[in-house]
This record gives structure tokens, C-alpha cells and sequence, in this order.
């Protein structure tokens, strides 16, 4: 009863907090100082059609490596954390019911188009939306599909994390080359910044994503492996 | 044209409101991991309105794609291994 009534508490302060910030709120008319200088610099500068990837690539570059890191320490950890089962269940051959006609006739033609549609995403984020992240969530859940039509099916834990580590690393060195042969640390003026709207263009840009799209796709899909080699059916 | 767009969000708002209850009273668990996806479905249907497509996109990828097919998976695992 209580506790019943301390939960209804909290809900109605969060519920007044919330209330107040509505009823304060008060739209933007104009773009604020930053906005305002990344609407107008960034066609120029940046080379990018989408503001929010040159933001996130080249303008707060720094803080994407620091989520690349972050993302990838959650995968180690899962990693480490599921390890330990991994190998006495092998010995247990698992007996799992067929998978259904429609998902496996559904997955060999969807898995193909769904990993076509990750690298369009991360290849394009500079002209349309979504990009690395975006791209690789797409791309695990191809890995996904495939794991749930043939949950035994094994995956080389090699070639997933040759992916990530090399992606990373080529991430860390355009990174170093534009701190020498550009303005900074990913700077994306490495290479030019090209026509506005096209695909090599905005200079490092299609690069940098692309790797970020391949680190977090790799990173994605080896919890995914882990999680479906783990003993315990 | 305002009009309709507010009249829109305030039906998703509301859909939104009712899955996510839906989730934590329903029984089933896999009718509570499915009104789960669906609120993030709806939310990603939000973002979109507030005209955020690169959100509209993890949203959706992650929030309602990656994370409700885990749920089944581990939720299959669970049941395997003890037989209920």
C-alpha cells in the first residue's frame, strides 16, 4: 500500500516537472548562435548535404570516436560475459524445431536487400539521412534474421573482428592524417570537398561513415553471435 | 494544416500512452514485447514529425527492429532451457 503510494507520488512530481516545462516552453523563432552558424558554413566548410552528419562526423568528430568507444566496450564486455559457456555447449547438440518455410524463404530473399540498404545508408550519410550508426543497426539485423532462421549456423568470430578492428583503426588514422595534412583531428578536408550533392564529396566524409557504419555493424552482430552461442538450451 | 499535424501527434501521443500500458499490464510476455515495439514504432513516427530523420532511423532500427527481435530470441532461449 506504501509503496503503492510513494510510486504515484513520483509520478505525479514527474508529471508536475514535465507540466512546467510545457507549459514554458517556448519555440525558437530563429536558429540559435551555433544552428546558425552550422546552417550557414556547412555547405561551404563541410561539403555535406546533411547538416546532421557533418555535425556528427566533422564538427563533433571527437565525440563520435568517444560513442565508437563506448559502443565497442559494451561489446567487448558482452563478449567476456558470455564467453564462458561458449565452448561446453557445443558438446549439447540442441534440439530446435525446424524453422518455418515463410521465414526461411522470407529471410534468403530479405537478407541480401537488408544489408544492400545498411551500406546505402552509411555510404549516402552525407547526402541523405541516417549514416554510420544508422547503417550498421541495419546491417545486425540482417545478421539477425539469419540467426533466427538457422539459430545453430556459425559465424566466424575472425572475420568480425578482423572487421571491427580494422575499421577502427582506419577510423583513428584519417583522423591522424587530417590532424597533419588538414585543419585537425578528422578534419574532413583531407581530401576535396567536391560538388554538393554527389557521392565523393564532402571530402573524408563517405570515408569516415562508412568505417563507423562497418565498426558498428561488426560490433552489433559479434553480442548477436555470442548471445546465440551461449549455452543454456 | 497545423491543425491536422497536431491532431496526428496527439493520436500517436495517445497510441503511444495506451501500447506502453498495454505492455505492462498484458499477461503474455510476448504481447508485452511486442506493444513495447510498437511504442517505439509509434515514437519513431514522432521523430519524424519533429522532422528528425536521422533519429526517426536508430529509432526504428534499434527500438523496434533490434531490440524486440532480442527479446523473442533470449525469451526462446529461456523457455528451452526451462521447459515452462
Amino acid at each position: 500500500m506504501i509503496k503503492r503510494f510513494i510510486v504515484l507520488l513520483f509520478l505525479l512530481a514527474l508529471g508536475l516537472i514535465f507540466t512546467q516545462l510545457l507549459v514554458e516552453y517556448i519555440p525558437d523563432s530563429e536558429l540559435n548562435l551555433t544552428a546558425h552558424y552550422y546552417a550557414e558554413h556547412t555547405a561551404q566548410d563541410i561539403g555535406a548535404s546533411n547538416i546532421v552528419t557533418a555535425i556528427i562526423v566533422t564538427y563533433r568528430g571527437l565525440d563520435t570516436l568517444g560513442e565508437v568507444t563506448v559502443l565497442f566496450l559494451t561489446a567487448a564486455i558482452v563478449g567476456l560475459l558470455l564467453s564462458k559457456g561458449n565452448y561446453k555447449g557445443k558438446s549439447l547438440q540442441r534440439q530446435l524445431p525446424q524453422s518455418g518455410e515463410l521465414l526461411t524463404t522470407g529471410s534468403h530473399l530479405l537478407v541480401p536487400l537488408i544489408l544492400l540498404l545498411g551500406a546505402y545508408v552509411f555510404i549516402n550519410g552525407h547526402l541523405t539521412p541516417g549514416g554510420g550508426f544508422q547503417g550498421g543497426a541495419i546491417i545486425a539485423s540482417a545478421i539477425l534474421l539469419i540467426l533466427l532462421t538457422d539459430p545453430l549456423r556459425k559465424f566466424s568470430h575472425t572475420l568480425i573482428a578482423t572487421i571491427e578492428a580494422t575499421s577502427g583503426l582506419l577510423f583513428l588514422f584519417i583522423g591522424v592524417l587530417g590532424m597533419i595534412y588538414a585543419g585537425g583531428f578528422l578534419d574532413n578536408r583531407l581530401l576535396p570537398v567536391g560538388e554538393l550533392g554527389t557521392l565523393f564529396s564532402a571530402g573524408a566524409i563517405p570515408f569516415i561513415y562508412s568505417l563507423i557504419g562497418l565498426k558498428v555493424g561488426a560490433e552489433f552482430s559479434s553480442m548477436l553471435v555470442n548471445l546465440s552461442e551461449t549455452e543454456g538450451s | 494544416m497545423i491543425n491536422l499535424m497536431s491532431a496526428m501527434t496527439l493520436l500517436f501521443a495517445i497510441a503511444m500512452i495506451g501500447a506502453a500500458f498495454v505492455a505492462i499490464q498484458v499477461k503474455q510476455i510476448s504481447i508485452a514485447m511486442l506493444a513495447a515495439g510498437l511504442v517505439s514504432l509509434l515514437a519513431s513516427v514522432m521523430f519524424l514529425f519533429l522532422a528528425a530523420p536521422d533519429v526517426v532511423m536508430t529509432e526504428a532500427a534499434i527500438g523496434s527492429g533490434l531490440t524486440t527481435f532480442l527479446f523473442f530470441f533470449v525469451l526462446g532461449r529461456v523457455r528451452g532451457d526451462k521447459n515452462d
